[in-house]
Order: C-alpha cells, then structure tokens, then sequence
C-alpha cells in the first residue's frame, strides 16, 4: 500500500543562514514536502551559546521566518514541512513555531516536537564527561514517521541524520519498511543530493562556475521520488544555477567517508552503487541504490569548551611585503612570552603567499607580492589572557616595520569561545525510549 | 607530461569533526585511471604536509569517476575549536589541485576543466 504514487520533496535551506529569495522560486513547484536543514555541525555550538544566554533559546532562530515565507502552501495544506530547527530546543521552537502559525492563520495545523536526541542530562549512560555544553546523538527517520502518522503538518526535530529528515517522508507516504533497505538506502541518497540546498543546483560547482545561468538567482533542489526509490532530481523554471551530471555527482559524495558504505541511523548506504544519468534541462535521474543493515550505535557528538582565540590581521604592502609581515608577528608571538601570557596554541597564516594552502604551495623565491597580509591567532585558557596579548598588537603601528595597515576589525580584540567536540557512539537502548513526539494543533 | 590536477579534474570537500574530505572528479575513464594509479593516500598526506596531523584514507567510487580522500586531524582540532581562517577546510580541495601527475597528452588535449576568463571579469567588475 502506499499512500501516494510519487512524492515530490525540495530542500528549501541547507544551512543556519542560508537564501530565502530561492525558496519563494521552490514553493511555485507545488512541493508535497518542504525541508529545512539547519544544523550543521558547527550550528549546535552557536545554539549552545545562545541557549547559555537565555534558555527560551537554542534552536535556529529563523524558523518563524521560513515558516512565513512558506505560509501560502502550508497554511493552503499543499506542502508538509520537516524541518531540524529545533536545534537544542525543539520544544521552544515548536511553541515558536504554533505562535507564528496563529498569528497567520494557519489554525488547526498540527506542529509535531520531536524529543530525545539531546542527551547532555545523562553523560553516564554514554560514559560522557560531566561539564559539557551539548551532548547530541544523530537519530533516524523513525519519530519523523511516527508523527507524520498522526497527523503532523510541520515538524521539528533536534539533531537528526541530515538525510532522515527526507527519508521519513518518503518511508511514511511508500510505506517502506525499515528493513527494505534498497528503498532506504535510495531515500537517503535522495536526502543527501538535496540537504545542502544549492550546493547541487550549481552552488560550489567545481567546473566552469562562472558560466551558471543567473548566478545571482540559484535554484535550490527537488527531487521526484517514485515508489520504488528512483528519483529525479531538478530545480525550479528559470531559475539560476544548474543540474547536471558534475554537479549531482559532486554532491554525491560530499561529507561522505567511505562511499560504499555510508552510515544512517537506519541503514548503512552503497553510494558507489548509484547510476546517475543526466537528462538534460537541469534534470538528472538517479536509479534507486543498494543498502544493507544499519550501525548498531547512534552517532553522538559531544561538546566541551576549549580556551579562548583572539586573532590579529597585519597588512603590509610591497617590497618585501612578506618579510615586513612575518617579521611583525614574530614580535607578537615574542611579546607573549615577555608579559607572561601563556599560549596554548599558535597559528599563523601570510595571505598572499600560502595563507590558505599552506605547504601544498610552492613558493617561486623570485616572487613579490604586491601585498601580504599576515594573521596571527592564539588559544588560551582564559580571555583576559588572550586579549591582554591582543592589546601588545598596537605597538607595531609606530614602531614595527614598514607600512602596517589595519585590515578590518578583529572583533576589537574581543575573545571567541573556542569548543571542542567529539564524536561518540551511543547504545540505542540508552536513547530509544526517551524519544518523544508531540503533536499541538494551532 | 606533467600537470597539475587543476588541468583536468573536478573537486568538492568537507567537514566533519577534525576531518577533512575531498573528493577528486574525472571526466573519462582514462583520466580516473591516472588517478587510482598517481593520487595515493601517501602522497596526499605528503602533499598537505603540517597541515594534516593524521591518517590520510583514500576510497574508490568508480560510479561517478572519484576518487575519495579523508583525512584525519585535518582542521586544527575541528571548526568551533580552529584557529585556522578556513576553519572547515573549504579551500582544501583547491590545495589539492596544486598536486602534479604525469598523464598522456591526449587526455589533456580532451580535458573540459578550464581557467575563469578573468580578463572578461575584470572588464566587468567596478574595480
């Protein structure tokens, strides 16, 4: 049985931040699913400070307005809406969320939370360490199923794999079942292509970027999925951007590790089984995949914080713009020591020369650039110690080389909170029954 | 005759934790197989040098014509904990672009990969 005879599924945000004017071009597909993907890794610890700062917080703080810039096909009942906003909160974003709805008449709309990926309460369960400042697993499709089965219109997760918020659609409308794990493995290929939003439509496109129609105007994905995993995936007339074998491939393998088997909570994916062809007109077919039985553990990540960074960009011009750079941030990393601030970690970068590449660049011993701008930033326990070196920086406007030039604002010197996560594996049995959904009807 | 892999393939990578992945297009067989035999998990982590503290792994997806490369210890402890400007490792696979391969003359004289036409940008640009 299955509840429809394709399903038509957009990613309508790839991350905390992303564009919203390619959502408005995604919603004129006539979407049966929208999903908003906001968490990447980095996104929990920028909800975590914020949650630190006030606990009605924690979850990504655009929801309200993807939910009004979605509000004609939602509130119209076209387009159900799945959606990680809720970060390290989901209950307060799910009461954002009804709040926004109300207030734009969406009533009778039900806003599925979805709990229990959020383990920092429990450390012992996972043999955790106690001061942590998030402690996530990665769950499945499976309460995402669940509420679409009550009814949900919307629904927010906390950390869930970024593929299973497309994949719990796709097994709720297919009735798939969770040990079909070829029309598994083919949804979460489904999920992988379009979680990044632009990035398959054109956005990061290695080859001839700089011909992309309209670059300005991207088209952010969807995809066409038939019953039995096949799947094409296209994005929306007239827009900018394209779809195309390089592109999708491209996308294919992004963040993957091993691509012949690529891990989900509900199955372990063969992505070197995938048979991409390109139909042309931005259109690209993917024949449904392989897969076989999942991890036996939750992926985990665990966050603790780790020193403080403060950072410095010194401009200096030709000649011997990279002598003049080097020279002065020598002399930083000089001053440190001389006031006692204890470092624990250094990192310099002289752009102009290797700033990015590193070693990987070879340096002709002739060349001069025209400019060099040396960066210079350092870890510390505390911030008073990080920014009390900062302030030794000044100095070198008068008294340092030649031509120093001030290249934007470093913060003002104020100290970056760095963190530290770790990934750790967490038995199933210790997460699954405190996995909770609930429904509220607007 | 010697080229670097700008000339002739395509590439994407990412982050996860510490660790950086880059995958390596070609646009035909050919090229794929100058690649499995010249672009070793050895040479890459050579390749990247202090930057990378770790294990360099390379996986096949002969698919999609890639060649696939995580490296461990890649990103200055991983992103909320880097002190590096790109603290995701964004430019890692233009760095690895830089490497040079021999390959015959005929595939390059094939290849589709080319340079930005910068002198038509410039023109175009305000400054």
């Amino acid at each position: 049985m299955v509840n429809k005879s394709s399903v038509s599924i957009g990613g309508g945000q790839g991350f905390y931040g992303d564009g919203l004017a390619p959502l408005a071009d995604l919603l004129n597909v006539g979407l049966d699913y929208l999903i908003f993907e906001g968490l990447a890794e980095l996104t929990l610890a920028i909800l975590q400070k914020d949650r630190l700062r006030d606990e009605s917080l924690g979850y990504t703080r655009d929801l309200p307005l993807y939910l009004a810039n979605a509000q004609e096909v939602l509130i119209g009942r076209r387009t159900k809406v799945v959606t990680n906003a809720g970060g390290i909160n989901p209950i307060a974003a799910g009461r954002v969320a009804v709040e926004t709805l109300r207030s734009l008449g969406g009533n009778g709309l039900k806003v599925a939370t979805v709990v229990g990926d959020d383990v920092l309460s429990r450390p012992d369960d996972f043999a955790l360490e106690q001061d942590l400042l998030f402690a996530n697993v990665y769950l499945g499709a499976l309460p995402i199923v669940q509420a679409l089965q009550s009814g949900a219109d919307i629904v927010i997760t906390g950390r869930v794999a970024d593929a299973s918020l497309f994949l719990a659609p796709l097994i709720y409308e297919f009735c798939w079942d969770f040990t079909d794990y070829d029309r598994l493995a083919s949804g979460v290929v489904v999920g992988h292509l379009l979680e990044c939003s632009g990035q398959v439509a054109g956005g990061n496109y290695s080859g001839a970027w700089w011909e992309n129609k309209n670059p300005d105007r991207i088209g952010f994905p969807y995809c066409d999925v038939e019953p039995n995993g096949q799947a094409i995936i296209s994005k929306p007339k007239d827009t900018g951007g394209r779809v195309t074998f390089d592109t999708v491939r491209e996308q294919l393998l992004y963040e993957v590790h091993d691509p012949s088997s690529y891990l989900n909570p509900d199955v372990t994916c063969d992505f070197t089984s995938v048979t991409l062809e390109d139909l042309g007109e931005d259109r690209v077919l993917i024949e449904p995949s392989l897969g076989g039985p999942p991890p036996t553990t939750y992926k985990g990540l665990a966050c603790k914080p780790n020193g403080f960074s403060c950072e410095v960009k010194l401009g200096y011009a030709w000649p011997d713009a990279e002598a003049k750079a080097r020279i002065a941030i020598r002399y930083i990393k000089n001053r440190a020591q001389a006031i006692g601030v204890e470092v624990l970690e250094w990192w310099e970068e002289y752009f102009g020369v290797n700033g990015y590449g590193g070693p990987t660049v070879e340096i002709d011993p002739l060349y001069e650039p025209p400019e060099v701008i040396g960066r210079l930033a350092w870890r510390c326990a505390q911030p008073a110690q990080a920014q009390a070196l900062f302030r030794e920086v000044g100095v070198l406007g008068l008294s340092g080389p030649p031509g120093f030039a001030s290249i934007g604002r470093a913060r003002d010197g104020k100290p970056t909170q760095l963190l530290k996560v770790t990934q750790f594996a967490a038995n199933r049995s210790k997460v699954d029954p405190y996995v909770k959904i609930e429904i509220t009807e607007v | 005759m010697e080229i670097a892999l700008r000339e002739l393939y395509g590439v994407r990578c990412g982050d996860k934790g510490d660790i950086s992945d880059i995958s390596l297009f070609a646009d035909s067989e050919k090229a794929y197989e100058c690649l499995v035999e010249q672009v070793t998990s050895e040479r890459v982590k050579k390749h990247f040098g202090s930057m990378v503290s770790g294990h360099v792994e390379r996986y096949l997806a002969p698919n999609v014509l890639a060649v696939k490369f995580v490296m461990y210890g890649a990103l200055g402890g991983g992103a909320p904990s880097s002190l590096r400007s790109d603290n995701l490792g964004k430019t890692n696979g233009a760095s690895l672009l830089r490497m040079k391969i021999d390959v015959p003359e005929e595939i390059l004289a094939g290849s589709k990969r080319a340079k930005a036409p910068i002198e038509e940008i410039r023109a175009t640009s305000s400054k």
